[in-house]
């Protein structure tokens, strides 16, 4: 059942994460994007990870992409063109991305070993973490807020409007 | 039961799915969708070995990529938001020149 459910899941994924490369316009590939993070999360439920599940519902599937979203509406982002530079991408991109995923999984197989997990093999209940993130993990988690605070002052100022430019017409 | 390296094939298969959206899209939103696809891939990595060995620690280390993916994310859309006030287009090969 864990590896019907675990394969399920994980074709939806790769769908969605090849759905993404084929699209052309930028909203589909974002909903596949949705879709690959919906997925993923159904991946980490059945490892047990209950906590890392619900954040990324929460912050991936939602927060992240619904702010992508709204610039690519924002922006009016329309097909793709495609240009030289696309061509010559894609002549080398692809094979260079199957010999890249062989390998990774030639790797892997070779020795990664034969261990198997169980279903919910994690015993990490969300109070562990937090004893955990507010322990051991106290320092990075103050600098991890530092750089939010960061990262919200360094949006605010890049996205704001210029100000000679107030007021522009379009 | 699931051998620890399905998972991390699938983690793989989604990295190099990003890296080659990151090469042959044009569309600037669309490379950093794709570099979201790689930081997901390799979530998925931490916690299948997080899995393996009974520890904890990489689920936490997931929350923080996860902060700093969204954290980036907000200040790359910024970014992209800029660019395309100044030069009227999300073509990555119609941005060329750092000062206009």
């Amino acid at each position: 059942m864990h590896l019907i459910l675990f394969l399920a899941f994980g074709a939806v994924c790769v769908a969605g994460a090849v759905n993404l490369l084929v699209q052309k316009h930028p909203i589909n590939s974002a909903l596949s994007l949705v879709v690959v993070m919906g997925s993923l999360a159904a991946e980490y439920l059945l490892l047990g990870a209950e906590f890392v599940a619900a954040v990324q519902v929460i912050v991936y599937a939602g927060a992240v992409m619904v702010l992508f979203v709204f610039v690519i509406m924002l922006l009016n982002a329309g097909e793709e063109e495609e240009t030289k530079g696309s061509r010559v991408a894609m002549i080398f991109g692809i094979p260079g991305m199957l010999v890249g995923s062989l390998l990774i999984a030639w790797v892997l197989i070779e020795h990664s070993g034969n261990k198997s997990l169980a279903a919910g093999a994690l015993p990490g209940p969300p109070k562990t973490i937090g004893w955990l993130l507010f322990h051991d993990y106290l320092l990075p988690f103050e600098v991890t807020s530092v750089l939010v605070l960061i990262a919200i002052m360094g949006a605010v100022v890049l996205a704001a409007a210029p100000a000679s430019a107030g007021g522009r017409k379009d | 039961m699931v051998p620890v390296s399905y998972y991390l094939i699938l983690s793989g298969i989604l990295f190099a799915c990003g890296v080659t959206g990151f090469l042959i899209k044009r569309n600037i939103i669309t490379i950093f969708m794709s570099i979201e696809l790689m930081l997901n891939g390799v979530n998925l990595s931490f916690v299948a070995f997080a899995a393996e060995w009974k520890a904890l620690s990489g689920q936490v280390f997931v929350f923080f990529v996860m902060v700093v993916a969204a954290a980036e994310a907000a200040v790359g859309l910024a970014i992209i938001i800029a660019v395309y006030r100044t030069r009227e287009t999300l073509n990555v090969d119609q941005v060329n020149l750092l000062k206009l």
